[in-house]
């Protein structure tokens, strides 16, 4: 039991969708579809601390409308390439890592949610944020990067 | 085509945003099987930068370079949509949001982030210790404690219709409705607002 559970320990955590099923990819593509995401994230200007503000003060709709619709389109799209048994460009089965519950969600999540809050930015509009101008937020990245390693250092020591 | 110019340099209303985010998901499990994810990539750095022999950072990073791709490609979408798309008016704010941040001292609506917290001149400043190394500190940590963010768990593991997903975007929603409501008003007086 003892060895299993070391031996689990030195293994990615298997919710942190292990895409290691092909290396040889071009990045050119997931380069220009970031940059699509980026750009919208500008665009509809949920990379501003104020929007993330007017959400947890429930003073508009316009995050929920966000949010709530990139799921619906989500849940529907997965269900198609379900039903439909829609292949990868290159003919593979589409494969969607399972995630496993862990306290971690709810410590985590939880950690997570106070800096949301604080920075108004979740990691994707971190970047964005720096693109866009706001250089100082490089530090906010740093800070973010540091807390990765940190959690990383202490993860076999922390309720999992 | 002036009207184009028009339309498109408008902030775009979520009923538009919402569904392209969403669009991501496919295209990327179409495109590479890739699950949709961004907090992972501060993993990859740690793993390319300072592993020092971390269990959680030695992996084969270099099969996640996609990832590294993607955040670079968010970074650069953001800098050509400020550039070239952005939108001439100030942010408009809903007014209860305005009147709650008044009272924080938040009053400068020119950018999408407020100046008065988001500027170089706060960094060695308690403001700054607050707004970016905590802030961002508890944002690395949290995610990847919680094993994703609002990429990862909230639009692409409930979108997969996984459980642990939606009980990790609860706890991001109480994390943020609490600091948001309780914390945020005592800390800014306190970082000096």
């Amino acid at each position: 039991m003892k060895v299993e559970e070391k031996a689990k320990n030195t293994q990615p955590v298997e919710c942190e969708a292990p895409n290691m099923q092909d290396s040889s990819d071009g990045l050119l593509k997931y380069l220009i579809i970031g940059i699509l995401f980026g750009g919208i994230f500008v665009k509809a200007e949920i990379i501003s601390w104020f929007r993330i503000q007017e959400m947890f003060r429930l003073q508009s709709f316009f995050m929920y409308g966000v949010i709530g619709s990139a799921i619906l389109v989500g849940i529907i799209s997965i269900q198609l390439i379900k039903k439909f048994n829609i292949k990868t460009i290159k003919g593979e089965v589409i494969n969607i890592p399972k995630k496993e519950f862990r306290k971690g969600q709810i410590i985590g999540g939880f950690i997570f949610g106070l800096g949301w809050a604080l920075t108004g930015a979740c990691p994707g509009p971190l970047f964005a944020q720096i693109g866009s101008g706001f250089t100082v937020i490089l530090v906010t990245l740093v800070s973010a990067i540091a807390g990765t390693w940190v959690y990383g250092k202490f993860s076999d020591k922390l309720p999992n | 085509m002036e009207q184009f110019i028009e339309w498109i340099t408008q902030p775009w209303p979520w009923y538009v945003a919402g569904p392209l985010i969403g669009l991501t998901v496919p295209i990327l499990l179409i495109v590479g099987n890739k699950s949709f994810g961004i907090s992972s990539s501060l993993r990859h750095v740690c793993a390319m930068c300072v592993p020092a022999n971390i269990p959680f950072f030695t992996y084969n990073w270099k099969k996640e370079m996609w990832n590294i791709a993607f955040v670079v490609g968010v970074l650069l979408g953001g800098f050509l949509a400020t550039t070239f798309l952005s939108n001439p008016d100030t942010i408009v704010v809903a007014e209860a949001t305005q009147q709650d941040l008044a009272a924080l001292g938040i009053t400068d609506y020119s950018q999408l982030l407020p100046a008065e917290i988001f500027n170089w001149e706060n960094l060695f400043t308690a403001k700054g210790l607050l707004f970016f190394v905590i802030g961002g500190f508890m944002v690395g940590f949290g995610t990847r404690y919680a094993g994703g963010c609002t990429s990862g768990h909230a639009i692409m593991g409930i979108s997969s219709l996984q459980w642990p997903s939606l009980v990790a975007t609860i706890f991001f929603m109480i994390g943020g409705f609490l600091m948001t409501h309780v914390f945020l008003g005592p800390l800014m007086k306190m970082v000096g607002f």
